[in-house]
């Protein structure tokens, strides 16, 4: 369609012979790119006075959060603690639940279509939802507390390594699955000796890896009543008591540093 | 003994070392559970779940179709709208940080210090981001725009470094070495093998951004989220269902179209 509106180049090399150089799709893109910007920039209302205008007004919020207030930080420790539990338990449930779900959405294990197919739908929508909306919903059914964030975060993470995982599984070399089975072990046997072996590491890396993300959700879950420190957050922007929420921040930062740095450590040892 | 037997002996052990870890993370999982409770559950909760459940099945339709402003369908398009406009903001203000964090192209403290603050800028919830722009924009889409556009950096910049050290430098000294100017340099060197990488990651970070959009309108950013607090608020499961069936199904359709573009840069 493009080459057409736009014919490519000709060219003739020295030796008389005729090639031709497609025309760029660069100017297309960018026009597209540009027009999406400027119609995105009417939808939202941006505007640049504005920013110029106020922005001094959020570095006047980060100022006031630089020095912290250390006062608050006996308050902190429980709130982050439950944070820390949360996302925690949810992801190692979480990670325990994938795994069924994941056989039954891998094509080469499970030979039922319809099963497969069901998986893979529930999988997908369940990774669609946000966690907020779904610790919203969790809050309804399981009260608030921390209980509704730990669901919420299990949910996300059956989701998140239940997709890698089946992806990992399908993408196997079935040739020892397929010896042992004409050895004469069975199809649960075969794939405990031919399929696991290949996808542990990759499992336990991902749920890892999904465990850091849900660390940094977990902080937020608060907002909607979910436990863990996001309420204290919340608190803290609502009463405009900046100094307490930049020491939240920091701990925070400071949490979410080791236990990257832990998992990572644990992640490369894997691979 | 065989020659089997000997190699099946020889083989590392490590069983003490795996032993610790599955006592370590056998004992984090029965201190995590300390913080589940089922006394807050109570038979209205079973309830709820059976009314949602009817909401999601039987969504609005009148709020679904409809084309007026606070139709699913105009929401949608705002959401959209956020997570754009967030997307580029953010992959702009990425590319400079990104090369203040190179350790090839820059000296070691400032890459340093960029790579810190690119980490607290990561580590920092969107939400509180986008409380903290209302106080400078007030509520609305703009704050959203920037809260995305904010929070899309952290990540941008990482995957932006880490293309910009493995940068082919052959290239660049044997375009020296025929004379080209620093401008041909940039132009056919460096750009040509960040561009498609920078692509990727925009439209993967575009796709991550739906999701932080739809949330945002929680805290009066803009987007469908606040409908959505509110319609929760008020237990309007059908309207609940309404604007979750919608925003399922667009970020759908935005994971596959950005799987597809992506695939494809790949394979150019």
């Amino acid at each position: 369609m493009y080459d057409k509106l736009f014919p490519p180049k000709k060219m003739v090399l020295s030796d008389g012979k005729m090639v031709f150089q497609k025309r760029s799709r660069v100017p297309l893109i960018v026009v597209l790119l540009a027009v999406c910007t400027v119609i995105s920039a009417r939808f939202t209302g941006f505007n640049f006075q504005i920013l110029i205008a106020r922005i001094h007004e959020f570095f006047t919020i980060i100022g006031k959060m630089v020095p912290p207030d250390w006062g608050s930080l006996p308050h902190i420790w429980q709130p982050l603690l439950d944070t820390i539990k949360m996302s925690l338990l949810g992801s190692m449930l979480g990670a325990l639940l994938a795994l069924p779900i994941a056989v039954a959405a891998s094509s080469n294990i499970v030979q039922s279509k319809l099963l497969v197919t069901v998986s893979k739908t529930v999988l997908s929508l369940l990774r669609t939802l946000p966690t907020l909306v779904t610790a919203l919903i969790a809050t309804f059914v399981f009260g608030l507390g921390p209980m509704a964030g730990t669901v919420a975060i299990m949910l996300f993470t059956i989701a998140y390594v239940g997709k890698l995982l089946y992806e990992q599984i399908e993408n196997v070399d079935m040739g020892a699955f397929e010896a042992m089975e004409s050895l004469g072990m069975t199809r649960i046997q075969a794939f405990r000796f031919a399929i696991i072996p290949q996808v542990l590491p990759g499992y336990i890396s991902t749920s890892l890896y999904c465990f850091e993300g849900n660390v940094r959700y977990a902080a937020i879950l608060g907002y909607v009543g979910a436990g863990g420190i996001g309420l204290l957050i919340n608190e803290g922007l609502g009463w405009r008591d900046y100094p307490a929420v930049g020491m939240i921040i920091l701990v925070l930062i400071i949490t979410v540093y080791l236990i990257e740095r832990v998992s990572e450590h644990f992640r490369k040892k894997l691979i | 003994m065989n020659h089997m037997e000997k190699q099946l002996l020889s083989a590392p052990r490590n069983q003490m070392y795996l032993a610790t870890i599955t006592v370590i993370v056998g004992v984090l999982f029965l201190w995590s559970l300390t913080s589940v409770n089922f006394k807050n559950i109570d038979k209205s909760g079973l309830a709820i779940a059976n009314n949602i459940l009817y909401g999601l099945t039987h969504p609005d339709p009148a709020l679904l179709f409809s084309v007026s402003k606070q139709s699913v369908l105009y929401l949608l398009v705002e959401t959209v709208a956020i997570a754009f406009l967030g997307t580029i903001v953010g992959a702009v203000l990425a590319v400079p940080l990104a090369f203040l964090a190179a350790s090839n192209i820059v000296s070691k403290p400032v890459a340093w210090l960029t790579r810190l603050l690119l980490i607290i800028i990561r580590t920092i919830p969107a939400l509180v981001y986008g409380l903290m722009f209302i106080r400078v924009t007030g509520p609305g889409p703009f704050a959203g725009v920037l809260t995305v556009g904010l929070t899309s950096i952290g990540m941008l910049a990482k995957i932006y470094v880490d293309a910009i050290e493995e940068l082919d430098k052959g290239v660049l000294e044997s375009m020296t070495s025929i004379g080209c100017s620093t401008f041909e340099k940039i132009r056919f060197g460096i750009v040509p093998q960040l561009i498609s990488v920078f692509a990727s990651i925009m439209i993967y970070r575009f796709d991550m951004n739906m999701r932080e959009a739809s949330i945002l309108g929680l805290v009066g950013a803009g987007g469908i989220g606040a409908p959505l607090i509110f319609a929760m608020r008020s237990y309007k499961w059908d309207q609940v269902g309404a604007i979750l069936i919608g925003l399922v199904v667009l970020i759908l359709m935005i994971e596959f179209l950005s799987n597809k573009l992506r695939a494809k840069l790949v394979r150019a």
